[in-house]
């Protein structure tokens, strides 16, 4: 064992000092559970360890890594009660030394943190939200997002109803305020793209429409000839009553019918197949969204250890954020972290519920660097200033 | 009956010199749970004959009577009669067998069982495992050194090769290498082994004695993204002359000449190329390829494509006799 184990640090020779002896990393989940939301649909439930089960599955494969260069890495998991105090909880743990937070906060919470934190030498990774203000004018040089942003997500959507020329937008806002973000971003790619938003109008409707929809929708889509209908209903309040009722035959997009996401069950091509059997023998459901994100996280913290060769914030820091790091997140593309505002590049998979349509970047829609920044903020556009 | 005899004669001498001129390409269809038997000369399509869940890697005993190929969704190796296409037998894999090699004196298989992160070690005349080998995440590509002395894995998601010592059967050595490693394969001297990256876009020459890269080659096709080269499928000629690559959704095999390690051409073929093989003679390579369901024969006198055929849907691996 020590023969290999001196083998691989002399295989290794990114650096001349040996392991260190503290050869274990310990890395934050942190989350604080959430009100249950109204769901129109109980068919789906939403399991209380999405995140927590990603990340427990990346530590596991760091760990196995880690077996070959001396690293070990073990997850805390803290999770806030609903009335507890996730802020006075972080504060705690940085007290404590820990370096490496992986979280799924909202974003009062998250924008609170990561104003403390500013300047500190950790990282917080964004598992979960889809804020642009986090990519934008509330980014931080310590806060990397590990999920697309709304901005990304309308664009791939965008770069979809353009290759389709399905160019007449009928736009369905929800009334929370998540909604309204999301349509901000849906006008800008619409903008971008040259789509044209023939009608806009807001779902006000404040029941369950569940017993009505085949009499309110079709009153309600009635209006501008369309193409496609675009709906913004990331709660999922209404959304899923749009499709097959609407006044005329048309297809819908947006958080419901096609649907832009860093990762779904539909996914398997570029190895994903092999994430989704691994994730479901251990987990015993399908891997989430916020599963992937964490578990993206993990794996980049691992990478960086890896190819650094070093459990220490900074090689690790630095690692990440040079050109040299790559991390394979089965999309079929290297992703890395932008400089201008620490969003993870990623492709964006477009899928129905039982299909894979296509996966952003779509072919044709060129950039000069790489096809991933064609999605959300490319760096002329950043508001974000980074140093912050 | 003289005249008998010489036409019987004849026969035999027909059949020696078809049977060992035309190429029989076997083909795995990972979706189709079949084996597609192709006439390689001919380039038409023979036979489908049904196998396993999801068969992947597929290799010829070395006296080319049977093949063997993964079934990964039945955890097992399949053993097919080469010429009556008939299942005869299995081989314990371990589970979720992907790609495996033979010793060079084919009684050891080395299999990687992707989901357990393991290579599992398999006597082929006993057909017991020996052992199982704890490896990185994913273990992806296996190759036997053809001097005996290696058998090396690619971990895709551990981004490693590890070099297990076929003696002690441990390993001795791993090489961090470029992001999702795929395809390994070893030149005829065995003095290099080549490693494709296939999210990394590279393909790393190891030297086998340092196990440390003496060269990293990456490719540039005008009109294809970067983004759409990955590297996956490696052939390299017994004579040490040219190598060639599969670049996958790049729809390209890259031609390298193998003494200069330079590349040299780019042969377009089917949708997301796969994995490669030659004919016996080494005249033809034949590739998989994954989207477009067929597969092309490659002349490998001029590098030209000449043909591509229709198997079915996935194929995945190929192996000729």
């Amino acid at each position: 064992m020590v023969r290999i184990i001196l083998q691989v640090v002399a295989l290794l020779v990114w650096s001349s000092s040996a392991f260190s002896v503290d050869d274990t990393l310990e890395i934050v989940w942190l989350t604080q559970e959430k009100a249950a939301t109204a769901a129109l649909s109980n068919l789906d439930a939403t399991p209380s360890d999405e995140g927590l089960k990603g990340a427990e599955l990346a530590i596991k494969d760091n760990n196995t890594t880690g077996r070959f260069t001396n690293q070990k890495f073990v997850l805390k998991s803290v999770i806030v009660p609903l009335d507890g105090n996730a802020e006075q909880q972080f504060d705690a743990l940085v007290q404590q030394g820990f370096q490496h937070f992986i979280v799924d906060l909202n974003t009062n919470t998250l924008t609170n943190i990561s104003s403390k934190a500013a300047g500190k030498a950790l990282h917080i990774y964004n598992s979960s939200l889809s804020d642009d203000l986090f990519r934008g004018a509330g980014c931080r040089g310590n806060l990397l997002n590990m999920v697309p942003s709304r901005a990304m997500r309308a664009d791939a959507l965008g770069q979809y109803l353009l290759k389709k020329r399905w160019k007449k937008l009928f736009l369905v806002t929800g009334p929370s305020k998540e909604d309204r973000l999301y349509t901000v971003a849906l006008k800008k790619a619409a903008k971008k793209f040259g789509l044209k938003i023939v009608e806009e109008k807001e779902w006000t409707h404040t029941y369950d429409a569940r017993r009505t929809a085949q009499s309110d929708v079709p009153l309600f889509t009635r209006g501008a000839e369309h193409d496609v209908l675009v709906v913004a209903d990331e709660q999922g309040l209404y959304g899923e009553y749009l499709e097959y009722r609407t006044w005329l035959p048309r297809p819908v997009v947006g958080t419901q019918g096609l649907v832009a996401t860093a990762w779904h069950r539909t996914h398997e091509q570029w190895g994903a197949v092999q994430l989704q059997n691994r994730f479901k023998k251990k987990m015993g459901r399908w891997m989430s969204e916020i599963d992937y994100g964490a578990w993206l996280a993990v794996r980049a913290i691992g990478e960086a250890a890896t190819r650094s060769n070093s459990l220490d914030f900074d090689p690790i820091r630095r690692f990440m954020m040079s050109d040299q790091f790559a991390l394979a997140g089965f999309k079929g593309k290297k992703l890395s972290f932008r400089s201008w505002n620490n969003q993870l590049r990623q492709p964006v998979l477009l899928a129905a519920a039982r299909s894979m349509v296509a996966v952003a970047p779509l072919l044709g829609f060129l950039h000069p660097v790489t096809m991933m920044d064609t999605l959300g903020f490319d760096r002329p556009e950043s508001n974000c200033k980074l140093g912050n | 009956m003289k005249q008998a005899k010489k036409l019987l004669g004849a026969f035999v001498l027909y059949s020696f010199f078809s049977t060992s001129w035309a190429d029989t390409v076997f083909i795995t269809l990972e979706k189709d749970n079949a084996l597609a038997i192709v006439d390689g000369k001919a380039g038409k399509l023979i036979k489908t004959v049904k196998l396993g869940q999801r068969p992947r890697g597929i290799m010829l005993s070395a006296d080319g009577s049977k093949l063997y190929v993964a079934a990964s969704d039945d955890d097992t190796i399949q053993v097919i009669d080469s010429n009556s296409y008939s299942i005869v037998g299995e081989l314990p894999s371990g589970e979720d067998p992907e790609t495996f090699d033979l010793s060079p004196d084919g009684t050891r298989l080395y299999v990687s069982n992707e989901d357990d992160d393991l290579v599992t070690v398999i006597d082929t005349v006993n057909q017991k495992v020996v052992k199982e080998i704890a490896v990185g995440v994913e273990p992806e590509g296996i190759a036997t050194s053809p001097d005996g002395k290696w058998v090396v894995n690619s971990s895709e998601t551990t981004n490693m090769i590890h070099w297990i010592d076929t003696e002690s059967l441990d390993i001795v050595e791993n090489t961090l290498v470029d992001q999702r490693p795929r395809a390994v394969k070893f030149t005829a001297d065995s003095k290099q082994l080549w490693v494709t990256s296939e999210v990394g876009g590279v393909l790393s020459v190891l030297d086998a004695k340092t196990q440390q890269a003496v060269k990293k080659l990456t490719f540039k096709i005008r009109g294809v993204t970067a983004e759409q080269i990955q590297p996956v499928g490696i052939a390299i000629d017994q004579a040490g002359r040219w190598g060639y690559v599969a670049l996958g959704p790049a729809n390209r095999v890259a031609v390298i000449d193998a003494k200069k390690l330079e590349i040299v051409d780019y042969l377009l073929v089917g949708q997301r190329v796969w994995n490669l093989a030659f004919s016996p003679d080494q005249s033809r390579l034949y590739t998989t390829n994954g989207v477009s369901n067929d597969v092309s024969i490659i002349n490998t006198e001029n590098h030209k494509v000449l043909k591509s055929v229709a198997v079915g849907r996935y194929p995945w691996g190929v192996a000729v006799k």
